[in-house]
């Protein structure tokens, strides 16, 4: 029986009737809305679950730097502050190093050992779990910045705003590098060799051609990064030194949206206070929202049409 | 054919297989995590002993009672008791078990680890702020022994909600009206200074690595990371170490029917004053949610088991064995306890 099974299948290759077509192209379009409705339905039960803290503090919720659960008073300004702070300078430190490997893995080179090493090692990071990342910044970086805060004579916590920053950027690394490592290979080959052709060094055709022709792709690799560094919270809250303060400078310790949410919800009692701290989860759902406006926004000015 | 009748096989061994589970009984309970590892001591041994499973997820004790609430778990874990008004608003007459102490001390980092001595209104002023560095006079006067660094205390506190604070919280509200007044007591406080870490873990680690550390923690945490403990002087002046024995003594005070009582500063003069009871809480009547009766039974089999013969896994980990009159009234409450209104133990 089981012969004339297989038989059967090896025989004829068909192609795909009409019916087998619809019925694929509906489960494409349902996959599709599904996530675009699960976006919507966690979007409504952020706003739903939030409401008693909306009604309580409005708009004042957003502009308040008290965060007291004992008097049942929550502002989240200290923070969006933090979460803002830590990522956009983890940012700046990544920058030139993300930049550095996808245009020496996407453009120079290419083909050698060196750069397929480079590339998987970069990769590696991706898959290292955050919490490892925690670690490593308590025991390897925290030490290493509360020496340098010695040197400079400020107080010496080691924890705080610079060494999340660090932390953050090393995590987010690999999402800038590969794709602006992507877009960099992509760049057709005859404008550059036409660069070439003009007499260019590569330097040149790299600033004048290879970077404005890939700038939109590189600021998307950027962009995901940036998402992926204001939602970070296991290793942020293990370095970052959770004071609810504004930070006074990169060495001040302080508190990110993502990390208060993680570390206070299991034990939040009282409705207000539950309600806070999902509207801060809205608080920075909000924010990525923006954010990636704003960057879409960006990616469309500068993306050159040949 | 022959895989028709493979799957057939395995789906019949499946399901004899979920039938001989389901004669078994898993008791689930979650909540607070200071005395988890007392109970996965306890409850391992008890399975050892009996047969029985007990699941107990270490989710801290907010999410505890917010499971027992919504009738998931068989019982709740808390390191603080449930107020009126949260009991006001559960299902159902919800009862605490009180199952051991536990002593929340001050750890630091200071060369030497020499043994130092705190009171309750230099602890308060430290944490408010108002005591800066190590060298302050009000330290040196009463540690005369040891030189201090002329340093900065950095002062650790948890980041996240938890018993522990409360209990420290509520010491500091019960001994200093300014902190009473600025900050009070709760699992998550607005802190006046300081740096947070997640979990016991986080500010063990935090006070390990970092010099002129100051931070209150769970003294099996601050044992096991090898921590200098500091003495602290209870209600009667007495500089107190934190041991099994001194936690046990601040429960030798009255206590109400129902051991919901907060036995920080206690009035005992050999009493640790930073201990609290932790307690497990269930329903008072057990017969909810269609729950059969030998899943009650079990129940109360092993809160009987836990306040009794598992008392002596306490010690060892370093938490405060139950005192006699604990023993008792827990015995009273857990036999008060019901199915379709019959008591369950005679």
């Amino acid at each position: 029986m089981a012969n004339v099974f297989s038989n059967k299948a090896r025989a004829l290759p068909q192609a795909p009737s009409p019916l087998t077509q619809t019925a694929f192209q509906r489960i494409l379009l349902i996959s599709a809305l599904v996530v675009v409705i699960l976006v919507l339905a966690i979007l409504l039960s952020l706003i739903i679950s939030s409401f008693p803290s909306l009604k309580a503090f409005g708009l004042n919720f957003f502009f308040s730097t008290t965060w007291d659960p004992v008097s049942s008073r929550f502002g989240a300004v200290v923070f969006l502050a933090g979460t803002l702070l830590t990522s956009f300078l983890a940012l700046l430190i990544c920058l030139p190093f993300s930049l550095a490997i996808s245009i020496f893995i996407g453009e120079y080179f290419r083909e050698r050992i060196l750069s397929s090493l480079l590339k998987q090692v970069t990769e590696l990071l991706a898959g290292i779990p955050s919490v490892i990342y925690g670690f490593w910044g308590l025991f390897v970086l925290v030490p290493i910045v509360r020496n340098l805060e010695m040197k400079l004579g400020v107080l010496p916590y080691g924890v705080g705003i610079l060494s999340a920053s660090v932390v953050l950027s090393v995590m987010i690394v690999p999402y800038a590098a590969s794709i602006g490592r992507e877009v960099i290979a992509l760049v057709p080959s005859d404008l550059k060799e036409a660069g070439y052709s003009l007499g260019a060094t590569r330097q040149e055709v790299v600033t004048k051609i290879i970077l404005p022709y890939a700038r939109s792709g590189i600021l998307a690799g950027i962009l995901l990064a940036l998402g992926r560094a204001l939602g970070e919270t296991m290793a942020v809250t293990m370095v970052i030194g959770n004071s609810n303060i504004i930070p006074r400078g990169i060495f001040s310790p302080g508190n990110t949206m993502a990390s208060v949410i993680a570390n206070e919800f299991t034990e939040a009692t009282g409705a207000l206070y539950l309600s806070s701290l999902i509207e801060i989860g809205l608080l920075l759902f909000i924010v990525e929202v923006i954010i990636n406006l704003i960057g879409r926004y960006v990616i469309k000015r500068v993306t050159v049409e040949v | 054919m022959r895989a028709l009748f493979a799957i057939l096989l395995t789906l019949s061994l499946f399901f004899f297989a979920s039938l001989s589970w389901a004669r078994e009984v898993e008791l689930v309970g979650a909540g607070a995590t200071f005395p988890y590892p007392l109970y996965s001591k306890m409850f391992y041994s008890y399975w050892r002993a009996t047969g029985i499973r007990v699941n107990y997820q270490p989710i801290g004790s907010g999410g505890g009672i917010r499971q027992l609430v919504n009738l998931t778990v068989d019982f709740g874990g808390s390191d603080a008791f449930m107020s009126d008004e949260a009991l006001g608003k559960a299902p159902a007459r919800i009862l605490h078990i009180p199952t051991c102490l536990g002593a929340v001390v001050l750890s630091y980092n200071l060369q030497g680890n020499p043994g130092l001595k705190l009171t309750a209104e230099i602890v308060a002023d430290i944490f408010l702020g108002k005591i800066k560095r190590w060298d302050d006079r009000r330290i040196s006067e009463i540690n005369p022994d040891i030189s201090l660094p002329d340093s900065d205390i950095v002062v650790i506190h948890r980041s996240d909600g938890s018993g522990t604070t409360f209990v420290f919280t509520d010491y500091l509200a019960k001994v200093n009206s300014e902190w009473d007044e600025k900050v009070g007591r709760g699992k998550a406080v607005s802190w006046p200074v300081g740096l947070g870490a997640k979990g016991n873990p986080g500010v063990t680690g935090l006070i390990k690595h970092l010099p002129g550390a100051l931070g209150y923690t769970e003294l099996g945490y601050a044992l096991l990371n090898g921590l200098p403990v500091a003495l602290l002087s209870n209600k009667y002046g007495r500089y107190i170490e934190p041991s099994p024995v001194s936690i046990s003594q601040a429960a030798s005070v009255n206590l109400p029917g129902d051991t919901r009582i907060s036995i920080t500063n206690a009035d005992a003069p050999l009493a640790y004053p930073m201990s609290s009871f932790t307690w497990l809480l269930l329903y008072g009547e057990q017969a909810y949610k269609k729950r059969p009766f030998e899943r009650a039974a079990e129940l109360v089999k092993l809160l009987w088991w836990v306040t009794h013969e598992a008392q002596k896994y306490t010690e060892p980990l370093h938490y405060g064995p139950l005192p006699e009159q604990a023993v008792m009234r827990g015995e009273m409450i857990i036999k008060s306890v019901t199915y379709d209104g019959k008591r369950i133990l005679q």
